[in-house]
């Protein structure tokens, strides 16, 4: 079927573009490294202890705290959609984990067996509770996310509305099932729980390291599996993605499903680092994971985003937080310069645009 | 050779189409030779768009058959059209800005490699494939640029190019001239030979006269949902067509 070519394609009308205008160079994301390397040396000058071990390892527990979510929603924002519900989901996996924890660590249940004190619990096989509980954590995240995935692709209902909706139906069945008193991890094996969410392998704090591995993960679901195509494809031109051929319905309930699960482990994660669960835990969170995956170069109208971006996104926003409680600065100016970041990032970003 | 020339591609008898209580297409024939150009013409409304989007599978036919390549088929969606060989190059091309060229080329039907379990992309064998369906189609087109950067006529390529992926025997071009400059509407005029000197039959539908008749073997125009003309393009004349489209002249 192949045509022989008289002569191989020139390129003479059509020029290369220069490599400093292509690929991470002529991102947002690029941009804002940028502006956070200048704004990490003028912290050094700022602080002397802006650049010790003990403030790096503060800096980098603290925004691995929002980062991992961030990662989630990034999917979500690639495809033009927005999920709100992820800080009530942080709220609800934590709190059903440490429930679902503590009601197989009561005396009696299949799993434990008191020790010869009499007094002290102890569990049959070590770590299967907190697997357990765990699983029953991300399962709710799960079906949260099922169902914001079949309103939206489904159903048809807007991402926003629905989102919003889920927001308050979450926050409020986390209140619900604690009675508003909130949960605390307990048991025999609530020291591993301890241990894998606030412990550190080598002086780098667990979080980080879970978040590096799915920042890694996801970096290659997005670049090199038929399903990142698609999630891309989505967010450029939707009716061209169903044109195609490609599994519209199915590629929107899974990037929502995995928003939810990314928000639920970010929970379950926070809460081992606070010792509880609250009912009021990460409220308004949602918008810091936002602002985050947006100032690290996410699209909200879709099509551009990943890993890199919401992790620089992240650090952003808590080395601003970090620099300006070293410099003595006023806290609550935190939340006025974080506004204003994420105005000037869009900006700068639609000042290039504009330019080339 | 003799007889895969003298089959046609695409055989429409009879075709009508009823939206409720109003009828789009009326007793529609058609027939198209492989490598033959046919132009499709009418003014809006006359039921164009409805004829093609039953070939392509959007909708059924009220009443009517289809064969293709001598079979009868029936398309319940766009994607069975596919799967016999019928390829449609959207008016507004169905393209994704924010990708590249060559992923825009193979959308929905990635090139993988299995790595034990999983499955990831094949970069370079989809950016080799692009690249020769770009030289194919003589478009100076690199597989690595993307779409949100090209010119029309670039789009137009990639476009064309996706429905080379799978040997299609049929590509349908909804309105390929409608939104793009004089020097595009000739590299796209090309394109359109390129897949001519490969056996594969074009239906074009345009509204431009002047495109028409420059690559179109015959025309087929159509008015208040039936066909009034179906004429070798040598047979006719710029006015003639005109006049049947506006309903100056009836029938020829």
């Amino acid at each position: 079927m192949a045509m022989p070519l008289e002569s191989p394609v020139t390129f003479s009308n059509v020029g290369k573009t220069k490599w400093w205008r292509r690929g991470i160079f002529a991102s947002q994301t690029g941009y804002v490294i940028l502006a956070l390397l200048v704004l990490m040396v003028v912290m050094h000058f700022a602080s002397p202890y802006f650049f010790t071990e003990g403030n790096m390892q503060n800096v980098a527990k603290n925004f691995s705290f929002i980062a991992i979510a961030t990662l989630g929603i990034t999917f979500v924002i690639i495809t033009g959609g927005i999920d709100l519900s992820v800080g009530s989901m942080m709220c609800f996996s934590a709190m059903i984990t440490s429930m679902v924890m503590v009601e197989l660590s009561a005396p009696g249940s299949p799993f434990v067996h008191l020790a010869a004190d009499g007094k002290t619990v102890v569990s049959n096989v070590p770590g299967l509770i907190l697997v357990i509980s765990v699983l029953a954590g991300l399962c709710v995240a799960f079906i949260v996310g099922l169902v914001n995935g079949f309103c939206i692709a489904v159903l048809g209902l807007s991402p926003f509305v629905t989102t919003l909706g889920m927001l308050s139906i979450v926050r409020g069945l986390a209140y619900v099932v604690s009675n508003g008193r909130g949960s605390f991890p307990g048991g025999p094996d609530a020291d591993y729980f301890y241990a894998l969410t606030s412990g550190d392998v080598l002086g780098v704090p667990a979080p980080f390291i879970y978040l590096m591995i799915l920042a890694a993960v996801m970096a290659v679901v997005l670049h090199h599996t038929g399903f990142g195509r698609h999630v891309f494809a989505l967010g450029g031109n939707e009716k061209a993605a169903e044109l195609t051929g490609i599994p519209v319905v199915r590629v929107k309930i899974e990037v929502y499903v995995l928003c939810a699960l990314a928000a639920g482990l970010q929970g379950i994660i926070i809460s081992g680092w606070l010792g509880s669960a609250p009912a009021n835990m990460a409220t308004s969170y949602e918008l810091n994971v936002i602002a985050a995956a947006v100032i690290g170069g996410a699209n909200l109208a879709g099509g551009i985003g990943g890993p890199l971006g919401a992790i620089v996104g992240c650090v952003l926003l808590e080395v601003i937080r970090n620099g300006l409680v070293l410099a003595q600065v006023n806290s609550y100016w935190q939340q006025t310069l974080v506004g204003v970041i994420i105005i000037l990032a869009v900006l700068v970003d639609r000042i290039r645009s504009r330019m080339t | 050779m003799a007889s895969a020339d003298t089959t046609p591609v695409l055989e429409l008898s009879g075709i009508g189409k009823e939206f409720g209580a109003i009828r789009a297409l009326h007793g529609v024939d058609m027939h198209v030779q492989p490598g033959e150009v046919v132009g499709l013409m009418g003014d809006n409304g006359a039921g164009k768009s409805t004829l093609v989007k039953i070939i392509a599978g959007n909708f059924r036919p009220s009443h009517g058959e289809i064969r293709f390549g001598g079979n009868a088929v029936h398309f319940n969606r766009p994607i069975d059209a596919r799967g016999v060989g019928i390829e449609v190059v959207y008016q507004d091309l169905a393209l994704a800005d924010n990708l590249t060229a060559a992923a825009n080329v193979f959308l929905g039907r990635e090139l993988k490699r299995k790595f034990g379990p999983l499955a990831l992309l094949d970069h370079k064998a989809m950016a080799a494939r692009a690249l020769e369906l770009f030289g194919e189609l003589r478009s100076e087109t690199r597989p690595d640029d993307l779409v949100k950067q090209m010119s029309g006529g670039q789009r137009q390529a990639v476009a064309i190019a996706r429905t080379r992926l799978s040997n299609a025997r049929l590509v349908m071009m909804d309105e390929p001239t409608a939104a793009i400059s004089v020097r595009q509407v000739e590299q796209v005029l090309g394109l359109i030979h390129r897949l001519k000197e490969q056996g594969v039959a074009v239906m074009l539908i345009s509204h431009r006269m002047p495109d028409v008749f420059a690559v179109c073997d015959r025309v087929i125009v159509m008015r208040r949902g039936e066909k009034r003309a179906d004429k070798p393009i040598h047979e006719t004349s710029p006015e003639e067509v005109t006049a049947l489209i506006t309903g100056a002249k009836e029938a020829a």
